[in-house]
């Protein structure tokens, strides 16, 4: 589903990843972690464009993404959830929640708004359609964004540390959500320091270090019986 | 001192009112051409200040500094005598609109760069993230949200601009400023100068004062929006990274 190839990725001249190689299977719940400035982030980012790679390739479904077809690679098959929500704050929810799937996707407003009470129900804020964002908690704003990402109905969700800016009170509402994603046919991948929903729901972890891939494995050889020396230290800080 | 705001003095000034009605719809006339071409000047050059394409930056950057570090009395001078001098002069009002145009076109440039800057980078990323082209990013997502940056600021611009068309007097424009410079030394208008000039300075004030405190009621209403935003998120969570 997705595929990237030899990805290197230059800021200046600090070498963010080094030749990473990984595929990501049709309806795979990646997990990826790692140490901060690891290149995690980045490499999610490269799966859309959003980072372009330095050299390398990358393939979703197949085909080649390129600066030139990224807008409509990207709008047929990803959508994005981000640390920060990036909500637009001028929209109320449910503009947030159809604006894509009216201006992008050709449906219809009366489907659009179908759709938008859907997700809304699926991430429990069906309540909420007509306020504004910023009346909403980290954890709603969180909630929401993933009802947009989903009204984009693509195969592919990526996560990019979905719950770091929350508080810890509202973190288990958004993992709750994509726990309840994770028994669909989506595929997920997913930025995160939260380990317990790596080994909850995640098909495979993947660690990063330095803008390497250093080990992968299932969650069950990952946390119990790792190889490398990084990820045992990085697991001694942080499972306690 | 007396004599300079004699009874006689407001007496010519009020018998050859009509002076000021030329001048004063010349410039409303010029300032009006002027705001229009800069503000598709400014949108062009802001819109290119803020692209990827390393060239169209660059473009626009040259553009503002040149057009801001240098006098607008220059401007004038220049655009007026070299179209003049090589046979092309396509008299004083547009010459005065373009330059003033040009001129403004490039603060214009920096009003709308600054309010396009201020969006949070994330609000392009999602838009992107979702399939928006450059196009529909701004339409939909990036330019709602700079408007009400921008308009304060494009405000004071208009003013200014209003205000600089005075210096179409330098190429012996029809305008306001230089309508009154009769009453300097006109054959039956001179020596009326001093109340000629507060009149001259009152239509000035009557346009731009309004327009001025529309600017900061504006930018006093965004103000209060922005506390009240960030009274929402009191738990300080919408701190941008």
């Amino acid at each position: 589903m997705i595929k990237l190839e030899n990805v290197n990725k230059y800021f200046g001249e600090l070498h963010v990843l080094k030749n990473v190689n990984l595929e990501v299977k049709e309806g795979e719940k990646l997990v990826i972690v790692g140490p901060s400035g690891s290149g995690k982030s980045t490499t999610v980012r490269c799966m859309n464009f959003l980072e372009e790679p330095t050299s390398g390739h990358v393939y979703i479904d197949g085909k080649e993404l390129t600066s030139k077809n990224k807008t409509k690679l990207v709008r047929e098959t990803t959508s994005m959830v981000f640390q920060q929500f990036n909500l637009y704050p001028h929209m109320t929810v449910l503009k947030n929640l159809t604006l894509a799937p009216m201006k992008l996707h050709h449906k219809s407003k009366k489907e659009a708004e179908e759709l938008a009470h859907h997700y809304l129900e699926v991430v429990g804020l069906k309540d909420k359609a007509h306020v504004y964002p910023t009346t909403l908690s980290g954890g709603q704003q969180q909630r929401i964004a993933i009802a947009r990402a989903l009204c984009a109905e693509s195969k592919i969700i990526l996560f990019d540390e979905p719950t770091s800016a929350l508080d810890p009170e509202t973190i288990q509402e958004v993992l709750d959500v994509m726990i309840k994603l994770a028994a669909e046919n989506i595929t997920m991948v997913v930025v995160t320091h939260e380990m317990g929903f790596a080994r909850q729901v995640a098909d495979r972890v993947v660690f990063m270090a330095d803008g390497e891939i250093i080990e992968e494995g299932t969650p069950e050889h990952f946390f119990t019986n790792p190889k490398n020396e990084r990820v045992k230290q990085f697991l001694g800080k942080i499972i306690r | 001192m007396a004599g300079l705001l004699s009874k006689d003095a407001w007496i010519k000034v009020w018998t050859y009112r009509n002076t000021f009605e030329m001048g004063f719809l010349n410039t409303l006339l010029t300032a009006a051409a002027a705001v229009l071409l800069s503000m598709v000047l400014g949108i062009v050059l802001g819109l290119m200040a803020t692209s990827g394409k390393i060239i169209l930056r660059g473009i626009s950057r040259v553009y503002v500094e040149v057009i801001q570090n240098t006098p607008l009395l220059l401007q004038i001078c220049f655009l007026y005598y070299a179209l003049a001098f090589s046979g092309k002069s396509i008299g004083i009002i547009p010459t005065g609109i373009l330059s003033i145009g040009i001129y403004h076109g490039a603060y214009m440039a920096e009003v709308i760069r600054a309010g396009i800057e201020a969006i949070p980078k994330g609000q392009f990323e999602a838009a992107s993230s979702q399939g928006f082209g450059y196009i529909g990013r701004m339409y939909y997502i990036i330019l709602p949200q700079s408007i009400k940056i921008i308009l304060p600021p494009m405000v004071n611009q208009v003013v200014n601009l209003i205000k600089n068309t005075s210096c179409l007097y330098i190429i012996g424009g029809a305008d306001l400023i230089s309508q009154t410079y009769n009453f300097v030394t006109g054959a039956s208008t001179g020596g009326a100068y001093a109340p000629a000039y507060i009149v001259s300075g009152l239509l000035f004030f009557v346009i731009c004062f309004p327009l001025s405190k529309l600017a900061s009621v504006w930018e006093l209403n965004l103000k209060r929006r922005d506390r009240r935003v960030q009274k929402n998120n009191g738990e300080g969570r919408m701190m941008e990274v």
